[in-house]
């Protein structure tokens, strides 16, 4: 049994193997050299505390030797009908489950950058690249206005720096969150000293070894000693071309997340595109650290049940659940609530968007996900109202 | 099985209510129960072994992977 991909989701399904019973030999083979870790801190608390490797190490229900971790391995290619899976090292490896945990890697802009290039933050190593060239720096520019550009604004403001972050959107999170409910925040993090740069996209970035200013399609200039590109993602699926899958956006899964045809080979985490049938049968995928936890052990338990005995797998049904930290605000996001985005349909339930409170988000007036700034106590009640609605 | 809590890491998400409610509560103000029993690290007295495979979720689903079991 193979698990490519050592990180959240890969760790869990491997742990779930192994705690289903599956006494067969099981080998979770991941490209970086660490042992997996927690991404959510890189951008948070990690980067403000200055948090060593061994803050974020995941924990694991299995013990030491119950399968093998090899590390700093990259997985060149699967070849499905065969079984096998070739390594970067030239060497290759027979199985019989498969589970794909592959995750997802940096966009990048194609614009001008500088021949010293600029950052991102996916990785332990980025963090550690980013750390290491916080020194003399004043003035940051964060391209990109999501969950990771905002709250890599929020902790450099908290370690000092003078942000700016340029976006095209008129809102940050605009996508996931709507524009009422993104204002909001944009505001609170322009009551700390953080600058948005707007509905503009960045057309070049100036500098030598380090950037010194980004330039946008308006003509306007932002001086900067830093330059971190937080533009969203793309699916490391390439080592999975050439068996015949749909690959388009991840990799297409069934509602038990399997892959089409392939009924012990599954999916897990943010590369694993599945219908949710809790809302409806769209396969979609979903960028969450907690669908890669429940996703993993699905599939690590499914996989087993499989191989052992060719019982039915169950549906994989999750509620999805997110946050955020920005400043001393908790996001906390229930259900799907990106699913909507006509303005009419997202509205308060409870509180004030400028203190805490609680949004709504309908579709064809139903409730289809919930998010709270704030309202801690209140966590609980909505989950449970957004569960009851979904049936 | 005890459970052990370090309050530290853990920032009340209280996800592990969800997965482990026999045993994780949050109180009135959304803060984890045990931290009115501990300041540093909570440490559960002996748990029944049928609780095993909840605790194991909340162990996994902790955000802040504040939750040890210990056995
Ligand atoms: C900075 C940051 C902050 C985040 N904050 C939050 C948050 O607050 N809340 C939230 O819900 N989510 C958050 N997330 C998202 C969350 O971390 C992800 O959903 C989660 O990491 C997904 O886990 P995964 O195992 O599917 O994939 P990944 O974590 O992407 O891991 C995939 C692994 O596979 C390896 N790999 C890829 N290709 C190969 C190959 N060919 N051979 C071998 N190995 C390979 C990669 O090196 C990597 O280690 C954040 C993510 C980041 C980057
Ligand atoms: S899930 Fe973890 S962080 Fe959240 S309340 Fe429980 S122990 Fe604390």
């Amino acid at each position: 049994m193979v698990v490519v991909g050592a990180s959240l989701g890969g760790l869990r399904a491997a742990d779930a193997l192994v705690r289903a019973g599956y006494d067969g030999e099981v080998t979770l083979i991941g490209e970086e050299p660490h042992y997996p870790y927690n991404r959510p801190p890189l951008s948070k608390e990690a980067l403000v505390a200055e948090h060593d490797f061994e803050k974020i190490r995941l924990r694991s229900s299995a013990k030491a030797d119950a399968y093998r971790v090899m590390l700093g391995t990259r997985v060149e290619r699967v070849d499905l009908s065969r079984g096998e899976l070739y390594l970067a090292d030239g060497s290759s490896r027979g199985f019989d489950g498969l589970i794909a945990a592959s995750g997802l890697r940096s966009r990048a802009l194609g614009i001008p950058k500088p021949p010293g290039g600029i950052l991102s933050l996916r990785s332990y190593d980025d963090l550690l690249s980013l750390r290491a060239q916080l020194g003399g720096v004043t003035k940051v520019v964060i391209i990109g206005a999501g969950f990771i550009g905002c709250e890599l604004a929020a902790s450099l403001t908290t370690l000092g720096l003078q942000v700016t972050v340029i976006a095209p959107e008129e809102v940050p999170m605009l996508r996931p969150l709507g524009h009422d409910l993104g204002a909001a925040i944009q505001h609170r993090h322009e009551r700390h000293g953080v600058h948005f740069a707007l509905e503009r996209l960045p057309v070049a970035i100036e500098g030598g070894l380090r950037p010194s200013a980004v330039i946008c399609d308006d003509g306007s200039r932002y001086e900067a000693q830093l330059v971190i590109e937080a533009v969203g993602s793309t699916t490391n699926v390439e080592w999975l071309q050439d068996n015949g899958l749909d690959l388009t956006d991840g990799v297409a899964c069934n509602e038990k997340l399997q892959f089409a045809g392939h009924p012990n080979c599954f999916a897990v985490g943010d590369i694993a595109r599945f219908p949710n049938l809790l809302f409806d049968g769209v396969a979609r995928r979903v960028e969450h650290w907690g669908i890669a936890v429940d996703s993993g052990r699905h599939a690590g338990k499914a996989l087993a049940s499989v191989l052992r005995s060719n019982e039915p797998v169950q549906e994989f049904r999750p509620m999805p659940a997110f946050w955020s930290d920005q400043f001393d605000l908790r996001i906390q996001s229930f259900g799907m609530p990106g699913l909507v985005q006509d303005s009419a349909s997202i509205r308060v339930i409870e509180g004030d968007l400028a203190d805490e409170v609680a949004v709504g988000y309908y579709r064809e007036e139903i409730l289809v996900g919930v998010v709270l700034l704030g309202m801690a106590q209140s966590h609980n009640k909505y989950r449970k109202i957004l569960a009851d609605n979904l049936g | 099985m005890k459970v052990v809590v370090d309050l530290n890491k853990c920032s009340d998400h209280g996800q592990c209510v969800y997965s482990a409610p026999e045993i994780f509560s949050l109180d009135d103000r959304g803060e984890l129960s045990f931290r009115a029993l501990a300041k540093d690290v909570y440490r559960s007295g002996e748990l029944d072994e049928s609780l095993r495979d909840s605790v194991e979720e909340a162990a996994d689903i902790c955000p802040m992977q504040a939750i040890e079991i210990e056995d």
